[in-house]
């Protein structure tokens, strides 16, 4: 039964280019490309700009090999080629805060070869979070790119403002983690393709919109009956994905995806900002203090425990991993990272994702699990 | 000389020693603990003038240049890789960090015995592997761990605030290797060992611009037995009086016109590491009269260079020699990252375009003829970008020419089919095989 409550999102997500559009012609600020989730929005938006995370098509191309060669990871090609195609033709810079180096050859060959991209922006924020020293290196990187968008805008970027924007993240990201609270129950009343389209939505669209949305949802979800059965209740891991084909066979199999470990999801938005009087450091902290990306997680392991902890926290019976082919930052956390899962009673699935996926396919391997999953009920 | 040779060659007086250098070290390492010494692993980036300053003994394990020498011996390789995979690890992965993670689950050493176990890791974060490969390895043999993350943008771009983001680190790895290991942090021993460090990778690139003469003294299949050294233990007194011993040999064979390959008749250049198990593809190339000069892998994965008053590239200026002495711990931290952070190969984990560009001042003032690059399916650091730097070369008017491979799982690197490309590519240079 669909009461069309997350519709608002679905349509946002199906004609996010169109979103944009009029975004500008509405407000007639500025729309920035950005990439990797650990950009620091709060100063595009203290900037009056428009960030809008890069994603992928999930449709064949055939525009990037001349600049990526083809054994680097398909969400970094697939981003590319919505910049080759024209597709964000109304973004006017483009920024990327560092993590993987692959998708820094994303960026790169956006800002030589997109001809929409009229300013861009790299943010080298240190890589070990877990350093001593990296909050202070990340709070002279943030400072900076806070100076280069006065710049760029003439109109510095005051404290005023970027606390403001900063409030405005702060309370999408509550809204989200309501919203996921929600998929803690037994027989939740979100489904993962719900979760996706809200998630992943507030990576493109205007937070004070989309908190207004999220809060017409949270207002309604206390009485909602999906009246659809739970199944067993899946965890995904991985990094940007948004296969919403994939998300929906699942659910459509047998199964409710109550929780994820990836950048389209939880990596997100999990952590808020501390109170800080310097508001510089507030930002830049909250995004040293986020759930990390494998790039980030070293010496120490926190992922481990983060994605065991969200296992338990939600009730998950098997988790999932959304491999990304070639996506090495990934590929090296997922053997150890499996065995603690599943040395902690959490079985998993592995499956490799393309630009495009093979549904079929895929849809019989989840199968085959939900079958194992339910083997000591059947004999 | 044949009918095809234009110039005098002779042997390498130094090769024997390069060999048996390296091979010292990697029985050294093995055998450290025999007289009570400590052994650490890390990558070749490792600033490893750190860990030299808890003594004469301590010897080091880098990951890259092993697993290289591993590929050589394919069986054992893949035995390496398999073991690797069995665990869990994808394929794709870099393919030294699973020859390496695999010989450690194996328990096997490629110089005999079982796989020595380091007392440490002490590694080097500018490639998402590397950190990925030695917390592994970390777990595995429970041994504690440092990483110093050097990825504060290019060069170019630095600023105080990033140099001592670096240097702080390079603080909290002192502190890391007095507590684990239980001795003290020499200072004078550490000096030393950046002084040594800074004449080894500038004499280095010393060296291969000696090779911008005509013929080339050296090739580049010479060349890759010789910048290992810098790989394996930059900072160290044997390494960088060897580099200075070798650059008066290319010296010498510069002014006597003593050419790598006799038969020179165009000079080519490569990109990343080459497929090691099959290195005869240099020799192919000779076959035509092509030499391979060299690579910004070659020169500069350990080289760090500078822009000379008279416009051409050549090694970095040591310090004291423009005056500026080292005799504390805290100048010698900053000069050595920032020596570090100047690194050519380092740049373009940031931007092709600066690769790029060197990559064509490669082209010029070696004189090139013609580009072969690796597309190397074993490391995406290193062919990060690479296809930017293809469209870059071939804008620029310099015949280029692409080969996938991989450095060490030789099942990634199709001989025949590579031959068969530089065959196409030779005919485009106008050169005919000279010998059969």
């Amino acid at each position: 039964m669909n009461d069309g409550l997350f519709d608002q999102f679905k349509t946002w997500y199906e004609k996010r280019h169109d979103y944009a559009r009029d975004w500008k012609v509405r407000t007639g600020g500025q729309v920035v490309a950005t990439m990797c989730t650990y950009t620091p929005e709060e100063l595009l938006i203290a900037a009056g700009m428009l960030p809008v995370r890069v994603l992928g098509a999930h449709e064949p191309q055939n525009v990037t090999e001349p600049h990526i060669f083809g054994m680097f990871c398909p969400f970094c090609r697939d981003s590319l080629a919505q910049g080759l195609l024209n597709r964000f033709d109304y973004a006017e810079g483009v920024t990327l805060t560092q993590s993987c180096i692959q998708y820094r050859q994303t960026f790169n060959s956006w800002r030589m070869h997109v001809p929409s991209v009229q300013w861009d922006y790299y943010v080298p924020m240190p890589n070990d979070v877990q350093s001593p020293h990296a909050r202070k290196a990340h709070h002279a990187e943030v400072q900076s790119f806070r100076e280069f968008l006065g710049a760029l805008t003439g109109k510095p970027l005051t404290d005023e403002m970027l606390r403001e924007a900063l409030a405005v993240c702060d309370e999408n990201r509550t809204l989200l983690r309501k919203l996921f609270d929600y998929r803690k129950e037994t027989n939740p009343q979100v489904t993962g393709v719900e979760a996706l389209y809200a998630s992943i939505t507030a990576q493109f669209v205007d937070k004070r919109e989309h908190n207004e949305m999220l809060k017409k949802v949270l207002a309604a979800l206390p009485t909602r009956n999906l009246d659809r059965p739970e199944g067993v209740r899946f965890m995904t891991i991985g990094s940007e994905n948004d296969d919403v084909a994939f998300m929906a066979m699942i659910e459509s199999v047998g199964g409710t995806i109550v929780i994820d470990d990836q950048c389209s999801g939880t990596r997100y938005f999990w952590n808020g900002s501390k109170p800080e009087e310097d508001v510089i450091k507030a930002i830049a902290d909250r995004y040293c203090d986020r759930p990390a990306c494998p790039t980030k997680d070293y010496p120490n392991h926190t992922r481990y425990d983060h994605v065991l902890g969200l296992a338990k926290d939600y009730g998950v019976q098997g988790a999932i991993f959304l491999q990304q082919k070639f996506c090495d930052p990934h590929e090296g956390d997922y053997p150890d990272l499996k065995r603690h899962l599943e040395s902690n009673g959490i079985p998993t699935l592995f499956l490799e994702f393309d630009i495009t996926n093979p549904i079929g396919p895929f849809r019989i391997r989840v199968e085959a699990f939900l079958e194992t999953l339910g083997e000591e009920e059947l004999f | 000389m044949t009918a095809f040779n234009k110039y005098p060659t002779e042997p390498l007086k130094l090769w024997k020693k390069a060999k048996e250098l390296r091979e010292q070290y990697y029985i050294n390492y093995a055998k450290a603990k025999e007289k009570g010494g400590l052994r650490w692993s890390g990558s070749a980036w490792a600033l490893d003038a750190l860990p030299a300053g808890l003594g004469d003994d301590v010897y080091s394990l880098t990951g890259e240049p092993y697993a290289a020498a591993v590929s050589h011996d394919r069986k054992f390789a893949k035995e390496c890789m398999d073991a690797a995979e069995s665990y869990g690890f994808a394929r794709d992965l870099c393919s030294y960090m699973r020859i390496y993670w695999g010989g450690m689950h194996l328990n096997k050493y490629a110089f005999g015995g079982e796989f020595p176990k380091a007392d440490f890791v002490f590694q080097t974060q500018i490639c998402c592997s590397h950190s990925k490969w030695y917390q592994h390895v970390a777990k595995e043999e429970q041994i504690p761990q440092f990483y110093l993350d050097v990825g504060v943008g290019p060069y170019k771009d630095l600023t105080e605030a990033r140099l001592d983001y670096v240097t702080n680190q390079l603080h909290d790895g002192i502190e890391f290797l007095e507590k684990t290991t239980g001795r003290k942090f020499d200072d004078e021993l550490f000096i030393k060992a950046v002084k040594n460090e800074m004449r080894s990778t500038s004499r280095w690139a010393d060296i291969c611009a000696l090779n911008k003469a005509k013929p080339a003294p050296l090739d580049e299949k010479t060349m890759y037995s010789l910048y290992v050294l810098a790989t394996l233990s930059k900072s160290s007194q044997w390494c960088a009086d060897f580099y200075d011993e070798l650059y008066e040999e290319v010296k010498d064979r510069v002014a006597r016109g003593i050419a790598a390959v006799p038969n020179e008749t165009s000079r080519m250049m490569s990109d990343t590491q080459p497929p090691w198990s099959f290195l005869k593809i240099f020799r192919y190339l000779e076959s035509y009269g092509a030499v391979s000069i060299g690579s910004l892998y070659t020169f500069s994965l350990e080289g760090i260079w500078e822009d000379k008053p008279d416009g051409s590239w050549g090694g970095r200026t040591l310090p004291w020699d423009k005056g500026i002495e080292i005799n504390d711990r805290e100048t010698a931290l900053r000069l050595y990252a920032d020596w570090n952070l100047s690194k050519p190969q380092w740049q373009h984990f940031y931007d092709p375009q600066i690769k790029s560009e060197m990559m064509l001042r490669i082209v010029k003032e070696w004189g090139v003829d013609g580009v072969m690059l690796h597309l190397n399916r074993g490391c995406e650091g290193l062919s990060l970008g690479i296809m930017e730097n293809r469209l870059a070369i071939a804008k620029a008017g310099v015949p280029i020419m692409t080969f996938e491979g991989n450095m060490g799982d030789e099942r990634e690197f199709d001989e025949v089919r590579t031959q068969a490309r530089v065959d196409a590519f030779m005919e485009q240079l106008g050169l005919r095989r000279q010998a059969a």
